[in-house]
This record gives C-alpha cells, structure tokens and sequence, in this order.
C-alpha cells in the first residue's frame, strides 16, 4: 500500500516536471495521468492539486468538464451500445435497457466487480447490422433482447453455474 | 470619461464602466440574477440584454462597458419578452416550492418572476435528482434550486479563496458541489456563509435552528440565556424597515426578555474581556518574548477553520484567546452559574450572531465545553433572529428601550467596534496602550485601520516603539499579509508586523455570512458607521474601564492570564486537512 502510494507520487511528480512552466499544461498532465492509470484517481489528482498549487476544486471542474476525462476505473470489457439513428430505429434502446437491467448500472458506470463498463455511443459505422452492440473490439450485430445475456456471459470470468 | 445615451438620457462615467452600472446613473434597473456589487460580471443568466443602435444582436449590460456615442434601449417590448423567456427557461429547472423555501419572500428570482407577472409553466419541468448536503450543520446546499448564476462559486474560489465549491460538468449537467461531489464538511468549507448571503435563490441558506431555540424557551427545566454580537444591533433593523445601519441594542434586549430568555447578556461585554485576556497577551509576547510575534487574532471562527487548514505554520502565532461569545457562554455557566446559584446543567445559552460559522464553532473542539457542557448550545444568525421576531407577533419597531442584564451585558466601545474590520486590533491597542503606559490613549480613535480596504497596514507609536500593525479582511487578502511574515521568518529578518488582525468576510462581522441579505460596500460602511456611533457615545471606551470586566476578574478570574483565566477563555488549535475525504 504504502509502495503503491509513493509510485503515485513519484508518477504526479514526474509529469509535473515534465510539463512545469509550460502553460495549460493542467489539462495535459491530466491526459497523462489517465493515459497511465486509466482514469484520474482521487488520490493522484489530491497530489496533483498539492504539487501544482491548483486547487482540487480548479482540478475537477476540468476533469468533469471534458467527457474524455474518467473517474472511476474503466471497466475491464467495455461495452459500447449504439444509440444512433438505425440502431435506434431498430429497438437498441431496448437493448440498453437489458443491459442495465441485467449488470445494474447506468451508461458510464462500471460494475461492481470491475468486468464490464457501459458506454452509449452514436453509430460504429455499420448500420446495415443494426442494432449493433461492440465489446471490447468485437461487434455484434443484428442482436435481439433475448441474446443479450449469451453475449454477456461469454465474458463471465465464473461461469454461472447451470 | 466616456458619453452616452440609455433610453435617450444622456450618462457619462469613467471608462470601462458596464452599461449595468452605467443605467443605474440615470435611474433605469436592469434585472440580473447573476451579476453582484462585489463579483465580477459572469454572464451567466441573460437577464440583463440590452440592444445598442447599430447593433443587430442583443447583447449583456453587466459585461459590456459604455463606449462613447452608444445609443442603448434597455427596455422595449422585445427585451422584455426575451427577458421573460429566460426567466421561463430558468423555472422550467426550478422546483415550485416557494413557499416551503429559506428565501420566501426574499429570493430574486421569485421577485423577478412576480415582477414579471408569470402566471403559467410555458416549458416542461426538469429537476435533476440531486441531493441536499445540510453535512456542515451550519449552511444547506440545495442544489436542486441553483440557476448557475455562479456567484457562490466565484464567493468561494474569488473572495474568499478557499474553493470549497465549483461548477462541476456542463449543460444539463452542470451542478455546484466539491470537487468530487463529496459532502461540504469533507470539503475545504469553513462554514463562513458567504455563499448564502449571495445566492440570489434558497439553493444556499443557513440551517434554521430557531425551531430549536423555541422548544428550549418552552422547557420550563431550562433557564435559557441570550446574547447578541456586536454585529447584529446594526443590521436586524433592515429586516424592519429602519434605515440601514441603525443601532437598535437596547430595542433587542427588550425584545429577547419578551422572547422568554431569563437573562440577556451582550457579546460586546466578552468581547471586553477578550480584549483584556489578548492585549495582556501581546504584552507577554512582545515584552516578554513569551510567544511568537506577531500576534494574530482568533475571534474570527471562519479564519481559524481556514488558517487550521490552509496555514498551519501560523499555529503558534494565533491568539490562544476564545471568541467573545464563548467567552460569555462559559462564563453564563459558571461565574453567572454561581453567583446566582443556578445549576450551570439547566443553563442554555442562545448567541446571536451574524455569522454561521459561530454555529460550527460552538462545537469545534474540546475547549468549547470548559464549564463541564457544551458553553454555547445555539448559534442563530440575524436572518433567524428576524424570523423569531417576526413569529412572536412582537412590534419590534415600537418596542421601548431596555438595559441587558448586568454582570455580563454591560460594554465599552471597545467592546462593540469588535463587528468591523479593524476592530478587533483597535480595541486590543487601547487597552495594550493603557496597559504600557498606564494611562489611556489621547486620541481612542485609529482611523487609519478603519473601513473597507482589503489590507491596512500602520504603526502606531505606543511606548517610544511602532508597533507595525496590518488588518485584513475577505480571505483572499490574507496571503499578502501572511507570505510576508513567512518571508520574514525565513531569512531570519526582523518580522514586518507586530499585530494582525483577520476577519473572514469582507468588512469584519458586519458583512457576516449570517447577516440580512444584499451586501455591498455601501451597506458594510453604513452598518459599521451605526458601529463606531455607538463606540464615540460610549462612556467608557476602552475594554479595561468596564466596572463589570473588573469586577469579573476580582471576584472570579483572579488576572488576566491567570490559570482560571487560561482554563475557562482559551483554546489550542490543531492542523486540519483541506479535504477529509
């Protein structure tokens, strides 16, 4: 724990040196970070705000302002649904809801257990499969409510038992 | 200076001058809801569009400057359309409980709307589902009710300098909260209230606890006591119509003996005796080198929070001293206690003050139940007071004057200056003067740390030596004053001041987070006018002259200092960090 801290430190530290002097360069230090970690970590962003004397309130309204900028620690499958005009048309807002339903979270969060994140997108340029759903690199096209869960489980690390 | 015409009066102002300010020169208002005398201009609600002839667009007076020749409508048939328009786009993301809000009655918006004669929801209601945080006990943020005018944040971040609060996301999205939507007592807030004062709607208000205070008034077990801070005596008489500034002291004791208290006590008295316990202080410190100069002062709850958080190095220069009004509540439950014999445990003591840090304060460490429980059980602030008043059905206006109670009501004009910026650090040199020389000042007065400047900086020549003093007040005036002590400290220079003082809100008390609301600079100099009148009419002007002080230390505290003294009136402060969570 203590080990994981001071890499932290060190990590802050060490993008700070890098872009110091430079202006804007809050928002590329950010960047970086979540290029490294994923996301922007609660602990890194308190050492950011300590070593760059930018207040943390300063620090999130930039982090909360641009969509690319996460919080949480991105899911280890990413699901992108798309909510664009065929997939819509074609009923994925159906899907969406199934998805919710069956991982209990909203679009953008992460489950519990750290498997899968949702993320809404508008079109993956193939609407001729519409409704079409991506995990990770892997398109699914075509797909009906009731396949969502056969998709879903083929990412379950313990399978269910039957 | 630059010339032109709004609704074809002729104006003329400096340059650089908002059309906003510019209007108000030839008696027109422009509505805003974002746009305050101490902010900056925001641009944020869209209220305030003019049209300048020549121009084909709309555009904001609160930040566009006069130039020579405009020609300005601000009012035609159009605007005041648009106007609505926006004033319906913002309800359409405001709930409809007016009359279950902190602002009833006193909320801009509800004001504009009733102005505007809105009479129907010309758009589809969207409330987003976000929390109340009432975390602090001190302030309410209901976020649900923010227009995003931004003037709590730029309160916060600008003026005061703590950044508790920011706009987090955008659009729809967007709320205020801490960074990380963690509660506000996890946050960098210091409970000051400035925020609250500046909301134009009830998305920000002080905790209501007069429900409270009337429930203990009913408890016939209880002997309940009150005391009112020197602010207060100049600013309630706005919720009444007096003309702003006016000193109504002896009109309130007559009003809390018919609220129900037993006792009513006055701030200003522990004030005296803060005064004799820090000028004594300052004595040791400066004659004796025992303590750090320069001596700073501590009355102030909000920059003790803000000082424990933000700079901790300062520790050992804060006067140990505690704030008049725990001075008072401490003293209501064992020098009062005793000498009425009163069991101290069936004492409540009610303040009331123009602050809601008080209210966190009473609470803020171990030292604040020195007399076995907690010394002060309520904080209410001035805008509560004014509601208490108001549900009592008393005529406030015509009520007669009464004297407070003695033993702890009675004050100098040291005491009352307390509520300005300056105060403090003038009443602690009269007396430190008079303690030096042994004999009072020629001129009390020192009108050189008086009024509204951020910093003050003298010297003031006491015993043959210039004591360098510096007074600052609105937070953010705080780092000039102390990064020159720490520059002092670290090349081992000699320190550039002796004494400082620091208060919190701009103006000292009178411009309290507590306190009735639409501040600006001119109704800080006029509250703290009603002040100085009060200290130039007092008979006795220096802290150390009060009959009752003295009779307090011969017969309860032995001297200033003493450890009677040390256990009962003073307190120890620790670092904090800036975010708990």
């Amino acid at each position: 724990m203590i080990e994981e801290k001071k890499s932290m430190q060190e990590e802050v530290a060490s993008l700070v040196e890098k872009w110091k002097d430079k202006e804007g360069n809050l928002i590329m230090i950010l960047h970086e970070l979540q290029n490294y970690y994923g996301y922007v970590p609660r602990p890194a962003a308190l050492e950011l705000s300590r070593v760059l004397h930018a207040p943390l309130a300063r620090i999130y309204e930039v982090i909360t302002f641009y969509n690319f900028f996460k919080l949480e620690a991105p899911g280890k499958h990413t699901i992108s649904l798309c909510l664009g005009t065929a997939c819509y048309l074609k009923g994925s807002a159906i899907l969406l809801n199934e998805i919710k339903t069956l991982l209990n979270i909203e679009e953008g969060q992460t489950t519990k257990d750290g498997l899968f994140q949702l993320d809404v997108v508008r079109c993956l340029g193939c609407c001729g499969l519409a409704p079409v759903i991506k995990i990770d690199d892997k398109i699914y096209g075509k797909v009906q409510k009731n396949q969502v869960m056969g998709i879903l489980s083929e990412y379950a690390e313990h399978k269910p038992e039957v | 200076m630059v010339k032109g015409k709004i609704n074809n009066i002729a104006v003329e102002v400096d340059e650089g001058v908002s059309i906003l300010d510019a209007a108000k020169k030839a008696q027109i208002k422009i509505p805003t809801l974002c746009k305050h005398p101490d902010l900056p201009p925001g641009a944020g609600c869209g209220l305030c569009i003019i049209r300048i002839k020549g121009t084909p667009k709309m555009l904001r007076a609160c930040c566009t400057p006069l130039e020579e020749g405009m020609e300005i409508t601000t009012h035609d048939p159009e605007i005041v359309a648009v106007r609505r328009t926006v004033l319906e786009l913002i309800l359409s993301n405001h709930p409809n409980d007016c009359l279950q809000c902190g602002r009833n009655n006193n909320c801009e918006l509800q004001t504009l709307v009733a102005d505007f004669g809105i009479r129907q929801e010309s758009f589809q209601k969207f409330l987003p589902d976000v929390p109340k945080d009432d975390s602090t006990r001190t302030i309410v943020l209901d976020p649900q009710k923010c227009i995003r005018c931004g003037r709590c944040v730029k309160v916060c971040q600008e003026m005061q300098n703590v950044w508790a609060l920011s706009f987090l996301e955008r659009g729809f999205c967007t709320r205020i909260s801490p960074a990380g939507d963690i509660k506000l007592a996890d946050s960098p807030c210091i409970r000051c209230g400035q925020c609250s004062n500046h909301c134009p709607t009830g998305s920000i208000v002080e905790l209501d606890e007069t429900a409270r205070v009337w429930e203990l008034l009913q408890d016939q077990d209880k002997h309940c006591v009150v005391q009112i801070a020197p602010a207060v005596r100049v600013a309630i008489g706005e919720a009444f119509g007096y003309p702003l500034g006016t000193n109504l002291t002896k009109k309130l004791y007559a009003l809390l003996r018919r609220l129900g208290f037993k006792a009513v006590f006055d701030t200003n008295f522990g004030a005296d005796v803060t005064i004799m316990e820090e000028a004594n202080e300052f004595i040791q410190r400066l004659q004796k080198g025992k303590g750090h100069l320069p001596l700073i002062t501590s009355c102030c709850p909000g920059w003790v929070d803000f000082m424990e958080k933000f700079h901790p190095d300062m520790i050992d220069h804060f006067s140990s001293c505690k704030s008049p009004h725990e001075i008072v509540g401490v003293l209501s439950k064992t020098y009062y206690a005793e000498k009425n014999n009163i069991d101290p445990k069936k004492i409540v003591v009610v303040s009331i003050m123009p602050c809601t840090a008080k209210k966190n304060e009473i609470i803020r460490s171990e030292e604040m139940y020195a007399s076995g429980s907690q010394d002060v059980d309520v904080a209410l602030t001035t805008r509560e007071l004014a509601r208490m008043i108001k549900q009592a059905g008393i005529d406030f206006v015509n009520l007669p004057d009464e004297n407070p109670d003695h033993l702890l009501g009675d004050y100098t004009g040291a005491g009352v200056i307390f509520g300005a910026t300056g105060g403090v650090m003038e009443a602690a040199l009269r007396t430190a003067y008079f303690l030096l020389n042994g004999k009072n000042m020629e001129k009390v007065e020192l009108n050189q740390i008086r009024g509204l400047d951020g910093v003050k900086v003298s010297e003031i020549p006491i015993n043959g030596k210039r004591i360098r003093v510096a007074v600052a007040h609105g937070l953010n005036h705080v780092e000039y004053v102390l990064d020159q002590v720490r520059e002092a400290e670290k090349n081992n220079k000699e320190m550039p001041f002796h004494f400082i003082e620091v208060m919190a809100c701009l103006g000292g008390c009178v411009g309290g987070g507590g306190q009735p609301y639409g501040v600006t600079d001119e109704l800080r100099a006029k509250r703290a006018a009603g002040i100085y009148q009060d200290d130039k009419s007092s008979k006795q002007r220096c802290s150390h002259e009060n009959p009752f002080v003295q009779q307090l230390y011969k017969e309860f505290l032995g001297a200033p200092l003493s450890e009677k003294a040390e256990h009962l009136l003073h307190t120890h402060y620790h670092a904090r960090p800036v975010y708990a969570k």
